[in-house]
């Protein structure tokens, strides 16, 4: 029999850790899947219906393939996933929560999911509603006076922040140029501080974890714009100083930006606002319940205080005085951040959540996620380095400097050994000041047994014979990749793989 | 507890006991007693399931969509057909509810599905790279703004006129940040004239132009190349991923970077997001590349195996240095991108384009064939085109609506710049529209614009 006359991969199941070959390898000259609806419309030629100059000579050659294998490699594809619907996903900061099948349902109702954005304000009334009640939702929750949705990630939020600190600075006539992070940050808010046109002043954390209260002082002057704070922060510590802090910004004019990634912790606890903040972005897809794709898509609405709110990006969804709704433009908006109103789908997926959880529900979510994170850090003390052992909020930061010592058990290792027990791997490495962080967030939807049994796991990995973990992950569909060979030899494409041989 | 939270209240008494605490109260000491939330958020106490879904139902239920209002509208935002197979495939949960891929021993499946998706992209762009995803057409517009003036070391970036006036604004927002200077060069009918430098100006670092363009008029991207060439500056070329089916690649066409909205392949309308920013460059640009690139290698045995590369352009490890900021991106709906256009296929995306650009031509000229109703220029288009009205064009939008069409966007030009609203009206008919539908739309029109 002659070789097939495209690709060589056929929908006979691959067993074991072979890998499964690309879409491009299932391809068949002539094979495809589309049909296109009856239309009547006239069947004009491509050259009848665009000036020869700008055709294309050949079809762009995308893939041949039948629905079937085109399902069973996706299908595939899933078998070498995993995912919080599989099990317990404890990546610090990251809270990858378990999300509730109802917003999916939610999000995927035709009058939500099929409306087009460009569509006048009579006819949406009810997505005009769903944005208005969310933005004010969320003001009540965090403290603020007002919220634009657009952002589409926490990054964005953390952009438009910083620009919103812009127009506010310049409306009083003033150029400011610092902005302070702690050391302790996650890494889009420096990046994010120089696409805002700051320059990054970092200040140090002192021996509890916290901002140092002096080393900020010492930083402060009417060059400073603002501050980014997470809070609690990304050592799960509640910033305890955050009122003489906020006070010490204030007074050199500067503002108090809330990073809403550990907002989980404080659900219905206490609110930024309270604390003094000015912008807060949150991230939807940690606290709210939006599932995180594989990468995204989020979303990051950011509110504000009321000597902001005419600033926000718009135009904002608003509710007139004869109960409709409409949309407007605050009158010294920083303009767009958005090609539309934002991610709408994951704002339906949110609200979806906040409905059913509701203000007691919200609490409780609060009191669950740090309920857990307490109760693990005591299982592991003892055994794992705990560099702030002290009464932590919903998440912490274990190390391992002591067993790599012992035993060369590295960050890394725990986590790949981790993968092996059936649990996602914490985050690693993060946050920057604690050497060999493994850094743990077991959120609040995992219930004592699953969190027994990922402490049983961590504890038997702590007491593995050395070089155990560097063998680690041997169960998981490929084995430990060699990242660098990716950098070294970079094949982004299928198509760079054939030209490479 | 509730809802979502597992515990049993034994269990809370216990777990609690184990850490040396009495009530859950308790967790919060940490909190300063000042900053405490007395009484509880204000927000509605929760709801079950059904009356959730109820609730969702009834704000749905107040939104006009589909069959009660057949879309003629574009303008960035696109109503396709979407493959069963996208919609079932792309909602699994291993894809739904995972997280970026930092442990890519158990992520193969979001890495090999976003390596194939860069390849779909790169060929579509005609460009050898393209990144794992940005947040739209108008956050990747911006990446390659930025980009340019980072290759180029310049500041100043020469927009055409025709660019999405919302991705306008979204570059303008983002300029104020880094300081970049944009500088509008208007159309002269339908098209960009780049041929007078604007004045007083720096030389650019990039040009960007769209194409087709916002009034739906196919550009001359050689012509931009060739005076891009002219200022030693990029060229950044921003395309539909539909009309790309029937036109020559903008890679091919000298676009340094391709930027692009990917809604059409795979995502529904849904009121503007989630969708998705296309991104593809030259191998000369991969060290300023934005965002997440996953590139192929071998893991301990020599299997073949997948994992985000080149990690040091980006935000968690460079900080203020990163090429970008973007750090959650829209991996899942680029998974639907990728089912998508491989269901599609080589042939069936250039049908899909064909269908477009044939019902668009019926439509154009029907609609022109009403007495007052005129192209707002002339040009070649592909899948939308532009009308001057007797009647402004949201009073038209208005009465359609009472017909059961949505007729358009509302479109204008100022100085060779297209607006967002204004009188004119901007028309779209994708492969979903048939003769029956298009002949009522143009019944209806013809006594809208009375």
């Amino acid at each position: 029999m002659s070789p097939a006359p495209g690709g060589k991969a056929s929908s006979a199941p691959v067993v074991g850790r072979d890998h499964e070959p690309t879409i491009f390898e299932y391809s068949s000259p002539g094979r495809r899947s589309a049909s296109f609806r009856t239309t009547g419309v006239p069947e004009w030629d491509a050259d009848e219906l665009v000036p020869a100059q700008h055709l294309r000579a050949e079809p762009i050659g995308l893939t041949e393939v039948s629905e079937r294998d085109l399902v069973a490699h996706v299908t595939r594809l899933t078998h070498r996933q995993y995912s919080v619907d599989l099990g317990a996903y404890p990546l610090g900061s990251c809270t990858m929560k378990y999300n509730p099948k109802l917003c999916d349902d939610a999000a995927s109702l035709p009058g939500l999911a099929a409306a087009h954005p460009a569509t006048p304000e009579h006819l949406v009334q009810g997505w005009l509603e769903l944005l208005w009640s969310l933005a004010d939702t969320l003001c009540r929750i965090t403290g603020m006076a007002a919220a634009t949705l657009q952002p589409p990630a926490g990054a964005a939020g953390e952009l438009t922040g910083l620009l919103l600190m812009r127009a506010y600075h310049a409306s009083k006539g003033e150029t400011r140029h610092k902005v302070i992070i702690p050391d302790s940050a996650h890494g889009t808010n420096p990046a994010s501080v120089t696409l805002g046109g700051y320059e990054t002043v970092t200040v140090p954390s002192d021996r509890r974890g916290l901002v140092d209260l002096d080393e900020l002082r010492s930083r402060l002057d009417d060059d400073v714009a603002g501050i980014m704070l997470t809070n609690p922060n990304t050592l799960g510590l509640f910033e305890e100083d955050i009122a003489q802090i906020a006070g010490a910004v204030h007074e050199v004019g500067g503002l108090l930006y809330y990073d809403g990634a550990n907002l989980n912790a404080i659900l219905g606890v206490t609110r930024p606002g309270d604390m003094g903040f000015d912008i807060v972005h949150m991230n939807l897809h940690k606290t709210f319940a939006v599932p995180h794709g594989g990468g995204g898509p989020g979303a990051g609405p950011v509110a504000v205080s009321p000597r902001l709110s005419d600033f926000l990006p718009g135009p904002l969804a608003i509710r007139r005085d004869d109960g409709t709704f409409g949309w407007d433009t605050p009158a010294r908006s920083i303009g767009r951040i958005h090609s539309w109103h934002g991610n709408a789908l994951a704002l339906a997926r949110a609200w979806s959540y906040i409905l059913a959880n509701g203000g007691d529900g919200l609490r409780r979510v609060a009191e669950g996620a740090v309920l857990n994170a307490n109760w693990l850090r005591h299982r592991l003390r003892g055994v794992y380095d705990l560099p702030y052992d002290r009464p932590n909020m919903h998440e912490f930061v274990a190390s391992t400097t002591s067993l790599k010592k012992q035993k060369g058990l590295r960050a890394l290792d725990v986590g790949k050994r981790l993968l092996e027990e059936g649990f996602h791997a914490p985050t690693v490495y993060f946050p920057l000041i604690v050497e060999e962080a493994l850094m743990i967030e077991p959120t609040e939807t995992e219930s004592p047994q699953t969190l027994e049994a990922l402490a049983d796991a961590l504890i038997r990995i702590a007491a593995d014979p050395p070089g155990e973990g560097a063998a680690a992950p041997r169960t998981t569909p490929v084995g430990r990749v060699d990242e660098a060979r990716a950098a070294r030899t970079l094949l982004p494409t299928w198509d760079a793989v054939v030209e490479a041989g | 507890m509730g809802d979502f939270v597992p515990h049993t209240e034994a269990e809370i008494a216990q777990m609690l006991a184990d850490i040396g605490l009495e009530s859950l109260d308790q967790l919060f000491e940490v909190v300063p007693e000042a900053l405490r939330l007395a009484g509880g958020l204000a927000v509605a106490p929760g709801m079950p399931e059904a009356d959730v879904l109820a609730e969702m139902g009834r704000l749905a239920s107040k939104n006009k969509v589909g069959s009660d209002l057949i879309c003629f509208a574009g303008g960035g935002a696109y109503d396709h057909d979407i493959a069963s197979a996208t919609t079932r495939l792309a909602f699994r949960s291993e894809f739904v509810t995972a997280y970026t891929p930092y442990q890519p021993e158990v992520a193969q499946g979001v890495l090999q599905a976003l390596f194939e998706y860069q390849t779909l992209v790169s060929r579509l762009a005609g460009l050898p790279i393209a990144n794992a995803s940005l947040y739209d057409g108008a956050s990747a517009a911006v990446e390659a703004v930025n980009l340019a003036a980072a290759a180029t070391r310049r500041q100043t970036i020469w927009v055409s006129g025709g660019l999405h006036p919302h991705w306008r604004s979204v570059l303008q927002t983002f300029a104020v940040g880094t300081g970049h200077h944009l500088v509008d060069v208007p159309l002269r009918g339908a098209l960009t004239d780049w041929s007078a430098p604007p004045e007083g100006g720096e030389e650019p670092a990039a040009l960007l132009v769209a194409s087709p363009n916002y009034l739906g008029a196919i550009e001359d991207v050689r012509a931009a190349r060739a005076a891009a060439d002219r200022h030693g500056a990029l060229l950044l070329a921003a395309i539909d991923p539909v009309s790309a089916g029937l036109l020559r690649s903008a890679g091919e066409d000298g676009a340094d970077v391709v930027v692009g909205e990917g809604q059409p392949f795979g995502t529904p309308l849904s009121f503007g997001g989630p969708y998705l920013g296309l991104f593809a460059c030259g191998m000369d640009q991969v060290r300023r590349l934005p965002g997440r690139l996953v590139g192929q290698t071998l893991d301990t045995e020599g299997r073949r195996a997948y994992v985000t590369t080149l990690r040091a352009r980006e935000q968690d490890i460079r900080r203020e240095k990163a090429s970008s900021n973007v750090c959650t991106n829209q991996t899942l709906i680029a998974v639907a991108c990728m089912i998508q256009m491989s269901w599609l296929g080589t042939a069936g995306l250039r049908e899909l384009a064909l269908r477009c650009a044939r019902g668009t031509r019926y439509a154009r000229e029907a609609v022109t064939a009403i007495p007052g109703v005129e192209l707002l220029a002339t040009a070649p288009t592909m899948r939308e085109f532009a009308v001057s009205l007797p009647v402004p064009a949201p009073t038209v939008v208005g009465r359609m609506a009472e017909e059961g069409f949505l007729a358009g966007v509302p479109v204008g030009i100022e100085g060779g710049i297209v607006q967002d609203g204004g009188d004119a009206l901007l028309i779209a008919v994708t492969e979903k529209r048939t003769k029956e539908e298009i002949d009522s739309f143009v019944s209806a029109l013809e006594k809208a614009v009375r």
